[in-house]
């Protein structure tokens, strides 16, 4: 294996789109799935003549989104126009920040196998996204929709401190959660409100000098810049191994074939010639506006996971993977004013919930329960209305319904069976019907009780107390 | 600093410009009258002044962040070259 022979050197490029309203620099909506076009007018469209004028939340977003990763504030930033020409760019530039970003030097901690790290943010910087360009059947005409075009973006850059995909997908969900506990963007990859370009380069251990590197695009999903990057580095240990050289070039990730390809672009040669845009005035960001934005970040993951670690007793893993989502986080905290047991709700989450939506492949978004229903459940379980295993069924139904426990119980004639009279008959009538297994019990073959309880917890559907079921029939067959 | 018919060569080129070596030649000539024009300005002492990235003495202009009619579709379209589903269509682009 070549690589052990090499270090991977990773910088990530994290495009993450502001949900503000309206666009950047005109009053157009922002809003994800309208008809083509419908969304434009003469400004983003770039005409000759017209005016951009900054909108005042993308700014405040881009503030706090750079507060929360520790970046420090620029007391005076400015936009400049990037010059490329691209049918996805109405003006044939990009109104973007070249040297005056919002934020710089910020970072944020990591844990890869229990292990914290730091990563540096080089900056923040505010910009237009682009248009969407499909590509039409056989491949003799492309069609723009400029609706995106406008959209407020933040490019936040890091230093090339990620040593493995593993940690850049570590990375990738760490700064999305900060975004989402901030709520400044949607971050959903799918819909390419976070989007991910990778710088990757390979160097002998030991050496100072990074290596060529080549700039990875055109990854979807978590998954893909993980796998992506394993790609790359494989190949690039390849090249090197048999004694060649890596080309500096951008290489395009394909989900399908599980490979990388050189886009052997023209542009390659990148000569963007930044200046300052005449169109748009500097913004100053002074202490009482920073002091104003900075108020409203919320407790942050990291903050979260710790006090979750320290309120709740729960272990830093089973902490960190709660407070990942703010959603579930959320939902998890909403759950104790139901129930005391944190512990055991956080079991749910982790167990039930999660197996349930990777098996199905969903986001926690997409299912029904409530905290209310998570901690009811469990106080149901806790007085003994119903048995954990019935508590099981409960909580399928609460994820596809969003019923309440008390509900659904009722509704299914889940309650427990915890009457000794009631449980005794069946005890009995099982007793009867098996006594090859009675006997065996009694002939030493301890396994042979496990056989009777099941044959009891099926003749009442599951519902008996487990605990009387044992005691009763332990009576019965010793007494 | 002086502009080669090289640099001009990769100007147009950005610019998608296709220009003939007689071209070449006397843009970059032009282009060296005019930063020499503009080569005055370094006689000036601006030590300690700020590089001006505006001339206007303004800062912070901004709107509310409020959605604003866009344009129909018809307006948006009426410079296209050729469209096709509310989309304007341009020659294929290939990655």
């Amino acid at each position: 294996m070549s690589l052990t022979k090499y270090e991977t050197v990773i910088g990530l490029e994290v495009h993450v789109e502001l949900h503000t309203k309206s666009k950047i620099f005109c009053g157009c909506s922002t809003s994800f799935g309208a008809a083509p076009n419908s969304h434009t007018c003469p400004i983003c469209l770039g005409h000759p003549g017209v005016l951009p004028v900054l909108n005042r939340q993308a700014v405040e977003y881009a503030m706090k989104a750079a507060m929360a990763l520790n970046c420090e504030i620029a007391e005076w930033s400015k936009f400049d126009r990037k010059n490329y020409f691209y049918p996805d760019s109405p003006k044939a530039y990009q109104i973007s920040q070249y040297d005056q970003p919002i934020g710089q030097n910020g970072w944020i901690d990591i844990e890869v196998d229990g292990k914290t790290k730091r990563i540096g943010i080089t900056r923040l910087h505010l910009e237009e996204d682009a248009g969407k360009l499909t590509h039409v059947e056989g491949g003799y005409a492309s069609l723009v929709d400029f609706n995106r075009v406008g959209t407020p973006l933040v490019e936040i850059v890091s230093e090339p401190d990620i040593r493995s995909p593993e940690e850049a997908k570590a990375y990738l969900e760490k700064l999305k959660a900060i975004m989402q506990y901030c709520d400044v963007s949607d971050v959903r990859m799918e819909q390419g409100s976070l989007r991910c370009d990778a710088n990757i380069s390979l160097r002998p251990y030991g050496q100072k000098e990074f290596g060529t590197k080549a700039e990875l695009k055109n990854m979807n999903s978590f998954r893909g810049v993980q796998r992506g990057l394993e790609y790359e580095q494989m190949r690039q240990a390849d090249v090197l191994e048999s004694g060649g050289k890596v080309v500096q070039e951008t290489r395009r990730w394909d989900e399908n074939q599980g490979k990388t390809f050189s886009m052997r672009s023209k542009e390659e040669a990148h000569d963007y010639r930044y200046f300052p845009d005449p169109d748009l005035v500097r913004v100053h960001i002074g202490e009482e506006w920073k002091t104003r934005v900075r108020a409203t970040i919320p407790e942050l993951p990291d903050a979260r996971q710790a006090r979750y670690v320290e309120e709740y007793g729960l272990s830093s893993y089973d902490a960190g993977v709660l407070t990942a989502s703010m959603k579930l986080a959320d939902f998890f905290e909403d759950s104790l004013k139901y129930t005391s047991d944190a512990k055991a709700s956080a079991n749910w989450i982790m167990g039930e919930l999660l197996a349930y939506l990777n098996a199905n492949n969903l986001e926690f978004e997409d299912v029904k329960i409530t905290g209310q229903g998570l901690g009811e459940m469990i106080q149901l379980i806790e007085k003994g209305t119903i048995s954990t295993k019935i508590a099981k069924t409960v909580f399928k139904s609460m994820l596809e319904t969003g019923k309440l426990p008390q509900q659904i119980v009722e509704e299914q004639g889940l309650v427990q069976i915890s009457d000794e009279g009631a449980i005794l008959s069946v005890v009995d009538a099982v007793i009867a019907a098996n006594p090859q297994s009675v006997e065996d019990f009694r002939g030493g073959k301890e396994k042979a009780i496990g056989f009777l309880v099941g044959q009891i917890m099926r003749e009442t559907k599951g519902k008996a107390n487990p605990g009387l079921v044992n005691k009763l029939l332990m009576e019965r067959l010793k007494g | 600093m002086s502009i080669s018919a090289k640099d001009v060569e990769h100007v147009a080129d950005l610019a998608r410009l296709d220009l003939s070596d007689e071209e070449k030649d006397r843009f970059a000539g032009q282009l060296n009258a005019i930063l020499k024009y503009a080569e005055k300005l370094n006689e000036l002492d601006t030590d300690g002044v700020e590089p001006t990235s505006h001339v206007l003495p303004l800062a912070n202009v901004m709107r509310e962040d409020e959605v604003r009619p866009s344009w129909p579709i018809e307006k948006v379209l009426a410079n296209a070259p050729d469209e096709e589903d509310g989309q304007f269509k341009v020659p294929a682009v290939l990655e």
